[in-house]
């Protein structure tokens, strides 16, 4: 499969690896300006890894719903265009904004995803990407209240962490039940479970359904 | 104002203002931002609409996360302190309950599980109903003492990571409990963290009729009660030195400095053969 324009193999310590042009963050091996992207590290990182084809690309405008202390969203913004950081947490929020402060393109932000009317005021509609790695239940429903930044052609790509959801159930139920809810508003396009990498991880990359996303809110 | 851009009635210039916007703003709806933003005159393009953008949402998280950080070690401090107040509780009533049941079962056995059992009785008498009822209340209390100190534990790591590495959750939410909070107790010489919660015989030595204390909640540390009491003193002024320097660290940089623990280790291994030479 072909990576996204902007992230390409590269070899550190003998070993190739995925990696993306912009300055460390936390410590990764580097090439020149080249610098590692750890699967083991982002489910994002991990999806490509496995030749996931998320659709991600040069210039593309971003969500990134989740973003901890930047990690992910560091290689997303080396890659993608305008990409907007969300993360509740305000100790990892720390990290990112000096991530974000060397990083023009990237916005961060202090914010729960499970409230977009908290941070609509400066996301922009139309968005081509929203990605999602949130560590907390009900994350469908995250993922259906965020449908209103995407453009119609836009994608949804989130690792659904079966732990959050429910710790006593087969990871699988639970999948089954976040698709589910998730088939409301968006069209699955690929599921993929992130082993070895992430374990109890599905990734899912998906399309919001017909109709204007922005008037389906809940 | 529940559908406006952050940059609605903005200064261009005006960073303060503008990160106050993106703070406390709200819309239902996103909209074309970027392209109202041109519109309205608040940028002359695209580009520097996002250069405004990042700008003012650096600063404007920056400054939610130090509130949202100074917020957090007042909500840890009521939270060990509650926990406090329910182990004292539950100690107290559970040692009635057992008193009761006893009498009332012509039992003799003790501690929290023969009151769990007691709970879950189905009594035959009133008085046997008021006693199962006491044996609840005091489960639901020891549960909740549980809850918070679970809470506790999660928590102290996200308020003063450092502090916890080398105190643990528990004795770092108790020290911040003392100082008042993590600010306070990063401006406290390690002298006073040293003797943080043995106020009683520190007064008690600076009325000149008791010795100074050598360490106050700090001997719950197993770096201060494991070492022989010939060199707890200097034990104790060790760690607490270490415990100073990671709560300032935790308090005005935020970095992980795991060179603490190595240091402190190090030396807590000196003092301890140091000793044993002599």
């Amino acid at each position: 499969m072909t990576l996204p324009e902007g992230v390409e193999r590269r070899t550190f310590d003998g070993e190739s690896a995925l990696a993306t042009r912009g300055e460390p963050v936390y410590g990764e091996a580097t090439d020149g300006e080249w610098r590692r992207w750890d699967p083991s590290r982002s489910k994002l990182g991990a999806m490509l890894e496995m030749g996931l084809d998320t659709g991600l690309g040069a210039g593309q405008t971003v969500l990134y719903l989740g973003a901890a202390n930047g990690t992910t969203v560091s290689h997303v913004a080396d890659v993608a265009g305008t990409t907007y950081a969300v993360e509740f947490a305000p100790r990892p929020a720390r990290d990112l904004v000096e991530v974000a402060a060397t990083r023009p393109r990237l916005i961060p932000l202090l914010a729960d995803a499970r409230r977009p009317e908290t941070y609509a005021h400066v996301v922009e509609s139309g968005l081509d990407f929203v990605v999602q790695d949130v560590a907390t239940r009900g994350q469908a429903r995250v993922a259906t209240q965020n449908a209103r930044f995407l453009d119609p052609e836009g994608r949804l790509v989130a690792a659904i962490k079966a732990r959050s959801e429910d710790v006593t159930s087969d990871p699988e139920t639970v999948f089954e039940a976040v698709l589910d809810e998730l088939a409301g508003t968006y069209e699955i396009e690929t599921t993929a479970r992130l082993e070895p990498y992430h374990v109890d991880h599905l990734a899912v990359v998906a399309r919001p359904r017909g109709g204007s996303p922005t008037s389906r809110s809940i | 104002m529940t559908d406006a851009g952050w940059f609605v009635g903005l200064e261009p210039g005006d960073v303060p203002a503008a990160a106050r916007a993106i703070r406390d703003g709200r819309a239902d709806e996103p909209q074309d931002w970027p392209r109202l933003a041109v519109e309205a005159g608040y940028a002359p393009d695209r580009e520097s609409y996002y250069e405004r953008l990042h700008e003012a949402a650096i600063s404007a998280t920056r400054e939610a996360v130090a509130d949202r950080e100074r917020a957090d070690d007042k909500q840890l401090v009521h939270a060990v302190r509650a926990m406090d107040d329910l182990t004292e509780t539950v100690n107290e009533l559970a040692e009635r309950a057992v008193e009761w049941a006893g009498s009332q079962y012509g039992e003799s056995r003790e501690g929290l599980d023969y009151v769990r059992e007691v709970a879950t009785r189905r009594p035959e008498q009133p008085v046997e109903a008021e006693i199962v009822d006491l044996a609840q209340s005091v489960v639901d209390l020891a549960d909740r003492q549980a809850s918070i100190e679970a809470f506790v534990e999660g928590q102290a790591a996200a308020v003063a990571p450092n502090l916890t590495m080398l105190a643990g959750p528990i004795l770092a939410a108790r020290l911040l409990a003392l100082a008042g909070g993590l600010e306070s107790l990063a401006k406290k010489p390690s002298g006073t963290v040293q003797v943080l919660g043995a106020e009683d015989a520190l007064f008690a030595h600076l009325q000149g009729h008791a010795p100074s204390p050598k360490h106050g909640i700090i001997y719950t540390h197993e770096y201060v009660r494991g070492t022989r009491p010939e060199e707890r003193g200097s034990a104790a002024r060790a760690l607490a030195g270490k415990l100073t320097i990671a709560a300032r660290v935790d308090h005005y940089s935020g970095d992980r400095r795991p060179e603490l623990q190595t240091a402190l280790d190090d030396r807590i291994e000196r003092i301890r053969t140091r000793g044993a030479e002599q």
